[in-house]
């Protein structure tokens, strides 16, 4: 199935999204990686509010590369990064900030997939190294957050978004994860190669 | 103009190749595999890969927005006339390329956190120097990411394990890297040296020109065989399970101690970035952009 969802997505709506569905954002997606996770749960953690509300909107597991013009900022590349580098912290990070969307590349694992599941989020992969593809459908660039201190791709990018995707959910909230399915089948095979390698 | 000068723009020019052209060879590759295939969810990321590349090109702009970190492979002739110079010369490429393409700024020191300008003392850029014969200077400008520099793979094995057992600790490698490395992957296979040359022939293997066996025939078909067997582990297009796992994979060997067999096995996402330069003492310089 194609969906094409509005921020902040209700979660009724994430609720009816599977595994294999492809889905286009209209709205806001924030990027945040390694170091924007940790802030955020160190933020809250001391009960201190962030710059900006994750609810219902979409995270961007990603590094952009950005250039500043006499307009303002200007997306000039921005696929997904590796998403398994947030495993250590994205359960929580759903937890505090209850986003709708994550969108990264790679895949995540079981932790994420309860979060998921546990307070309707989905996990949707864009096709890793198509950063031109992703800044095509960014509109502008809303705000950027902790710049200086966290430097340009670890930072909060606050982009617009039109139509942002094809997106395919690989993590629904009905507790199936792709990535999982995938890693599976390959642990198989490698063994029977493994077996059969003379 | 002088000869460092023609150094430095003739880099700055590799790193905007390689960052923005991926080598026509592979992008026929996986227009091909695309054809072949069945799956949508594959073929969708194939598409994607394409129609990047395809905007990269036109417009010059980096295909990915992880421009890496630079690795730099130079030749220097015996009667090139600039030597130890090289290093800066290098170094300052790399900041102007940083604006002037722009690459992202990927450079962190341990202590003071992200220099901005894809330079950092000690290793970034990585230069690796050779000294060879004749009056030519040679460098291959290598940007590469860090998703697939992550799921790189080395370990010692014991030597009666032989061939069987550097075989398998490939087939494992890749399976590690799954999904994470952003697959259809480059792989680069270093057996023997030890436990940093092998890291090094991985790394250099993947330069290889694509799909030309390893010239000792023995070699050569465990390449074919390695390739083949990656290729049914079905990680697939960016792990989803549909479509190629690996688009090509070289051997380089080192002799070695006899109580070690040392194994290194290096990774490229699908975009395999590079370019190399010619440059004569006379100013005169040839690039190459395939492989």
């Amino acid at each position: 199935m194609e969906y094409y969802l509005q921020t902040p997505i209700p979660k009724t709506e994430v609720k009816k999204l599977k595994v294999g569905d492809v889905i286009y954002i209209t709205g806001i997606i924030v990027t945040a990686r390694d170091e924007a996770h940790k802030k955020a749960l160190e933020f809250n953690e001391m009960g201190k509010k962030l710059p900006i509300d994750f609810k219902g909107l979409g995270v961007f597991h990603c590094g952009p590369i950005m250039r500043k013009t006499s307009k303002g900022w200007v997306t000039v590349a921005a696929g997904p990064t590796t998403s398994d580098r947030m495993e250590i912290f994205e359960d929580k990070f759903i937890e505090a900030f209850q986003p709708a969307v994550l969108i990264g590349k790679g895949g995540m694992g079981d932790n994420t997939g309860k979060a998921c599941q546990k307070y309707a989020c989905v996990y949707t992969a864009f096709t890793g190294g198509a950063a031109l593809l992703a800044a095509k459908r960014i509109e502008s660039v809303k705000d950027v957050f902790w710049l200086e201190e966290l430097g340009m791709p670890e930072c909060l990018w606050v982009y617009e978004v039109n139509d942002f995707g094809p997106l395919i959910v690989t993590i629904d909230t009905h507790g199936e994860n792709l990535t999982t399915k995938v890693a599976n089948g390959v642990r198989l095979r490698r063994d029977k190669i493994m077996e059969e390698m003379k | 103009m002088s000869l460092s000068k023609t150094i430095e723009d003739t880099t700055v020019e590799l790193l905007k190749i390689a960052a923005t052209e991926l080598p026509e060879e592979y992008t026929h590759e996986i227009e091909r595999l695309s054809s072949e295939m069945k799956g949508d969810v594959g073929k969708s990321q194939l598409k994607a890969i394409l129609e990047n590349v395809e905007i990269a090109r036109k417009n010059s702009w980096p295909i990915c927005q992880d421009t890496g970190v630079v690795n730099f492979f130079v030749k220097i002739g015996d009667d090139f006339p600039i030597k130890s110079k090289l290093k800066e010369i290098l170094y300052n490429a790399t900041r102007r390329a940083t604006i002037e393409i722009p690459l992202r700024p990927n450079s962190v020191d341990m202590l003071k956190g992200n220099t901005n300008d894809n330079t950092a003392e000690p290793y970034i850029p990585t230069i690796n120097f050779e000294l060879t014969s004749g009056n030519e200077l040679e460098i291959i400008a290598m940007p590469k990411g860090g998703g697939s520099s992550n799921v790189a793979a080395h370990r010692m094995l014991k030597p009666g394990l032989g061939m069987r057992g550097v075989k398998n600790f490939v087939i494992e490698a890749v399976a590690n890297a799954g999904s994470l490395g952003c697959p259809p992957y480059f792989v680069g296979v270093g057996v023997g040296g030890n436990e940093d040359i092998c890291m090094l022939l991985a790394k250099k293997a993947l330069l290889k020109p694509f799909k030309v066996r390893n010239s000792n025939p023995k070699i050569g078909s465990i390449e074919d065989e390695l390739l083949g067997k990656i290729n049914l582990l079905g990680i697939g297009a960016m792990g989803l399970g549909e479509g190629p796992t690996a688009l090509d994979l070289h051997i380089e060997l080192a002799a070695r101690h006899p109580a070690s067999l040392p194994v290194g096995v290096v990774i490229s996402c699908w975009a395999f970035r590079h370019a190399k330069a010619i440059v004569k003492p006379n100013g005169d310089v040839i690039i190459k952009k395939s492989s």
